[in-house]
């Protein structure tokens, strides 16, 4: 083989020889690697792991077989290729999980990209195998086929037991993407210096060169990748992930710890979404004389609206959430619906998928007075669009809506973290012809967490709480009202829908927060 | 840098001479053109007028006031008169619709503005406009007598992005990389500017006003106009390019015309002639809509809709005896009707005027005019980019565009799933003729091609996502106020019982000095024929 082209003097296991001995046990190390990072990374993006690990290894081992087979149309300059083929999945396997973190967010046929990387890496990684066979053969190297498949098995047996117990826990799947490029890039530069007439492939070592210092970057780099990538910033697996034409929905679940994020920001977590929840409803519900029409603004999750539905007295329920799909979402799904009771599906619900906006503008004209209670739990005001939902014009058309003697409840993010964000709430629905009183609750997962009441009228200290809940009792009530200090009332402007002021100070506060 | 953009957009003297089919080759797009049309004033009419060739009178008629021409100025002495109580008069608009270039159009995606686009928060002493806009519902009240403004009227922050050095901040004057000249001649122009705004004159008035009549006649004031802002900013030695291309932007949003050819005066007045009088310190907003100032068009319209003829083109005006008589041919009809009028309002552009009514009207050789290419760009997602998220008002610093409004801006949708952006180009670096001529040369396409790889430069994300482009050609977008601008109008005003109503007259195409100049031709044709009225001016 090989007719003397690329191979060195025929010796027995020389240095080159021993070095691409070992590339055998690397190469094959690395592509384990590479495969159990993807199948891991799909369990983790896509859920169902069983479903993930077994596509991703078929495609895998397929591309292989595929590799392998045109292996025979290489018929001279093998270790030219097989440097050049070790150098690509260096970069491809080393970059792989970095580039799907990064592309899942913002692609939408994630599969594609995922199976299609698959594909690429089993290819070339069953291109290298045979190749490398015959340069060894080239070598004069007994028993070269049953030495490659050796070091290729052990190689296997010791990337699936790192794999999971040292590499996922201490570096993690981006780092340890790249540290598997570095050696896969390391061994093509190790077999090039090893090689008697090195200068022949000078472009191959610069490569190398370059490969290995890329890859380098990238894993010092990792943490900044990780914080880049959307998804890599959730802590727990995520069970369900979809962009809707408005937002980009992800479920997530570790243990019965389950969590919804909407663009990246934490909405709940079931183990204390009761807290929130509780204290978004009932002290609005429990001031109120007698709440037989009640309006939720948001709150897609069906979670408020439980809580509304304990209530007998409730006749109807409106739900204006903007997007059908979060709805439907929450509406059919048996783990979403045995957390929200079926609220959704009740008979006492409306859910009308609308702009609220657009939706409270048309409605004070037709409904005005009709609504007893109205819950607004908008996302947090994190851009000019959902901002403008807490503006004065956006209130004025709520008061309207509301009973002569109804209220309402407005979450308004943290007034620990945000306290002017916090008090603009506050401000506008004054500058709205309301009442107000604020109160806070703190849930585990959010941290201090504040509401703003208002009504027409003044608003009643003391609430009828209704019994049955986890949290929220009449004396509990009376405690959310005392502000310390630190997140005592302090003077705002007026949100409108010309400053949009509060976008501004929430902006602000978080970034100071989160440095 | 500048010959760059020039290249890119096609508009120095060397595009003119290759052409159309050549320019689109440099462009190197072969992909589709999205589709849309060419639309913009009606040139044949507009021809005719000019060569004339109108049968003769075969209808007579009389009404006791004319006003010939349904733009803003028209339309407000119409609205003027109709306030008033005084109802005999008719309107004749040449075009098929009213508004001039106010006008808007619509698609199934959003209404949009063709030219004109939004008013500024008035000043104080805009007592007429703000007699309509409190009539409309724009004005909604007063809190300690200070009008309070319909939120959902005055625009939605954001207002104003500007993309530059390859992000888009807020604002359109650059606050990044800026050199230490740019920072200190930034500085002492706002200074400057802001000393200009809060000046009162020796007279007692405001020393830059919007109108521009009630502004203050103080020589030194005056004495601006003599020269071109260029000279001024000279003088003043503020070289910084930072600067300069703001400056240059402005006149050209405004004036359509390069700063070197802008009156010193109306340099200034652009700067430090607006305080917006309202509450909540929104006094430097404006008033928009999506379709622009189309939505004035039609509230004007409404106090008189019975009274407007479109379709007409008055080709012949002179004075007969006491009154006036005036020749309008209607297009529809095909027939030329003569109107005796006890008084006419000459509510065109000047070189209009000038030419249906030469015995009576000042010539116009002084007056021209800045053409203009707007398009409407219809696109299925936002545009975005990086650094502050999209604004209403959107400016690219390596653009010889003017940018785009985002029609969608005022609507309440947090989430519009697809929007107009109306993207203005005025072609002010060549003499007007030859720029009109470059106007109607252009085909679509070669337009089109300019629009879309405009605005790709300054948004690549919409890539894909342009799905029409609504091309309109203005030939005579607005007057320009070139140095010695302020007598002009002045000079040419006729005696009773013509008169003339036109911005072309103040000089600044703006909405308040057409309502002013309509407003002040309406009442000057009221006492004229002795009907009571109590001034708005």
């Amino acid at each position: 083989m090989a007719e003397g082209d690329a191979a060195g003097p025929k010796t027995r296991a020389s240095a080159p020889a021993a070095a691409l001995l070992a590339s055998a046990f690397v190469v094959s190390t690395c592509g384990l690697i590479y495969e159990l990072l993807a199948s891991t990374l799909a369990s983790y993006l896509l859920g169902d792991s069983v479903t993930q690990f077994s596509t991703v290894i078929g495609t895998y081992l397929f591309a292989m077989g595929l590799g392998s087979w045109c292996s025979r149309y290489v018929t001279r300059d093998e270790l030219r290729l097989f440097i050049r083929v070790e150098l690509l999945i260096a970069v491809l396997g080393g970059a792989s999980a970095a580039a799907l973190f990064v592309l899942f967010p913002l692609v939408e046929h994630f599969r594609v990209a995922l199976y299609g990387l698959v594909l690429g890496i089993g290819f070339l990684v069953g291109l290298e195998i045979p190749l490398l066979i015959r340069i060894l053969r080239g070598f004069d190297f007994r028993e070269t086929v049953s030495n490659v498949l050796t070091f290729d098995y052990v190689g296997a047996l010791v990337a699936s037991l790192l794999f999971p117990l040292l590499l996922m826990p201490h570096l993690g799947m981006i780092r340890t993407g790249f540290l598997f490029g570095i050696l896969n890039a390391g061994v093509a530069l190790a077999v090039l210096l090893a090689l008697p007439r090195a200068s022949r492939y000078r472009s191959e070592t610069v490569s190398a060169v370059l490969v290995l210092l890329a890859l380098a970057a990238g894993f010092v780099a990792s943490d900044r990748l990780q914080r880049w990538a959307e998804v890599g910033s959730y802590g727990e697996p995520v069970i369900y992930a979809v962009s809707t034409k408005y937002q980009r929905i992800v479920l997530t679940r570790r243990e019965d710890d389950l969590r919804l994020y909407l663009n990246g920001n934490l909405q709940f977590s079931s183990r204390d979404e009761y807290r929130y929840h509780e204290a978004l409803v009932q002290p609005v519900l429990g001031r109120v004389q007698n709440p037989r029409n009640v309006l939720i603004f948001g709150g897609g999750d069906g979670l408020a609206a439980r809580e509304v539905l304990r209530h007998p007295e409730v006749r109807h329920l409106t739900l204006v959430d903007l997007d059908d799909e979060m709805t439907a979402l929450f509406s059919k799904t048996a783990m979403l619906t045995a957390l929200n009771k079926g609220a959704l599906t009740d008979p006492r619900i409306t859910v009308i998928n609308a702009d609220g906006f657009r939706w409270a503008r048309e409605a004070a004209a037709t409904r005005a007075g009709s609504f007893d209670a109205i819950i607004v739990d908008f996302p947090d005001p994190v851009d000019y669009s959902v901002g403008k939902l807490y503006t004065e014009t956006f209130y004025r058309a709520a008061r309207r809506l509301m009973a002569p003697a109804g209220a309402m409840v407005v979450q308004s993010t943290s007034p620990l973290v945000a306290p002017m964000a916090y008090w603009t709430v506050a401000t506008t629905l004054e500058a709205a012809g309301l009442q107000t009183r604020g109160y806070h609750v703190y849930v585990p997962s959010f941290g201090e967490w504040g509401f703003v009441l208002a009504a027409a009228q003044a608003i009643p200290d003391r609430a009828r709480i209704l019994p049955g809940g986890r949290f929220l009792t009449p004396a509990g009530d009376g405690q959310l009202f005392d502000f310390p200090p630190d997140m005592a009332r302090r003077p705002t402007p007026v949100n409108r829908l010309d400053n949009q002021v509060l976008v501004r100070e929430f902006a602000n506060a978080w970034s100071r927060y989160e440095g | 840098m500048k010959a760059d953009r020039r290249t890119l957009l096609g508009l120095g003297a060397g595009a003119v001479a290759i052409g159309g089919g050549g320019f689109a080759a440099t462009l190197g797009g072969t992909e589709a053109l999205p589709p849309g049309g060419l639309g913009g004033t009606d040139l044949a009419r507009g021809h005719r007028l000019r060569d004339g060739g109108f049968p003769a009178p075969s209808r007579f008629e009389d009404v006791d006031v004319v006003i010939a021409g349904g733009g803003i100025a028209g339309l407000s002495a119409g609205w003027r008169l109709q306030d008033a109580g005084f109802t005999r008069f008719r309107v004749l608009e040449l075009e098929d619709e009213a508004g001039g270039n106010a006008r808007g159009g619509r698609n199934p995606v959003s209404a949009y503005p063709l030219g004109a686009h939004y008013l500024p928060v008035p000043n104080r002493e805009a007592k007429a406009v703000r007699h309509l806009l409190r009539q409309l519902g724009v004005i909604t009240g007063d809190r300690d007598g200070v009008p309070v403004y319909d939120p959902e009227q005055l625009c939605a922050d954001l207002q104003e992005r500007l993309f530059w050095q390859g992000r888009w901040q807020e604002g359109l004057v650059p606050r990044t990389g800026l050199s230490a000249q740019d920072r200190a001649d930034l500085a002492a122009f706002e200074q400057t500017m802001s000393a200009y705004s809060r000046r009162t004159g020796s007279d007692g008035k405001p020393a830059f006003a919007v109108p521009r009549a009630y502004s203050s006649q103080d020589a030194d004031l005056l004495a601006l106009d003599r020269l071109d802002f260029v000279a001024w900013l000279d003088r003043q030695g503020w070289r910084s390019p930072v600067l300069r291309a703001h400056v240059r932007y402005a006149m050209r949003d405004d004036y359509g015309t390069e700063p070197q050819h802008v009156s010193a005066w109306a340099g200034v007045h652009y700067f430090a002639g607006r305080r917006g009088w309202t509450v909540d310190g929104a006094g430097d907003n404006e008033l928009t809509w999506p379709e622009g100032n189309a939505r004035l068009v039609r509230g004007l319209a409404g106090f008189c809709r019975d009274r407007i003829a479109t379709g007409h083109i008055v080709h012949a005006v002179r004075r007969d005896g006491e009154g006036v008589q005036i020749d309008s041919f209607d297009v529809a009809a095909n027939a030329t009707t003569r109107i005796r009028a006890r008084a006419a309002i000459l509510a065109m552009p000047h070189f209009v005027a000038a030419r249906i009514c030469p015995a009576a009207v000042g010539g116009a050789g002084a007056f021209s005019y800045a053409p203009w290419l707007v398009a409407n760009v219809t696109v299925d997602r936002l545009p975005g980019g990086r650094g502050v998220p999209l604004a209403w008002d959107n400016v690219s610093s390596t653009s010889d565009s003017l940018g785009y409004v985002v029609a969608t801006h005022q609507t309440p949708d947090a989430f519009p799933m697809a929007t107009v952006l109306t993207w203005y180009l005025p072609l002010s670096d060549m003499p007007p003729s030859a720029a009109r001529r470059l106007l109607l040369q252009r085909t679509a396409d070669t337009w089109k091609q300019i629009v879309r790889d405009d605005l790709l430069a300054m948004n690549p994300d919409l890539e894909g996502a342009i799905r029409s482009i609504e091309l309109w050609r203005w030939g005579h977008a607005m007057i320009r106020p070139t140095p010695g601008f302020l007598d002009r109008g002045e000079a040419v005003r006729p005696a009773p019982p013509l008169f003339l109503a036109h911005s072309d007259l103040s000089g600044l195409s703006l909405f308040e000095e057409a309502q002013y100049q309509g407003v002040r031709a309406a009442e000057g044709a009221m006492a004229f024929l002795h009907h009571p009225h109590e001034s708005l001016l």
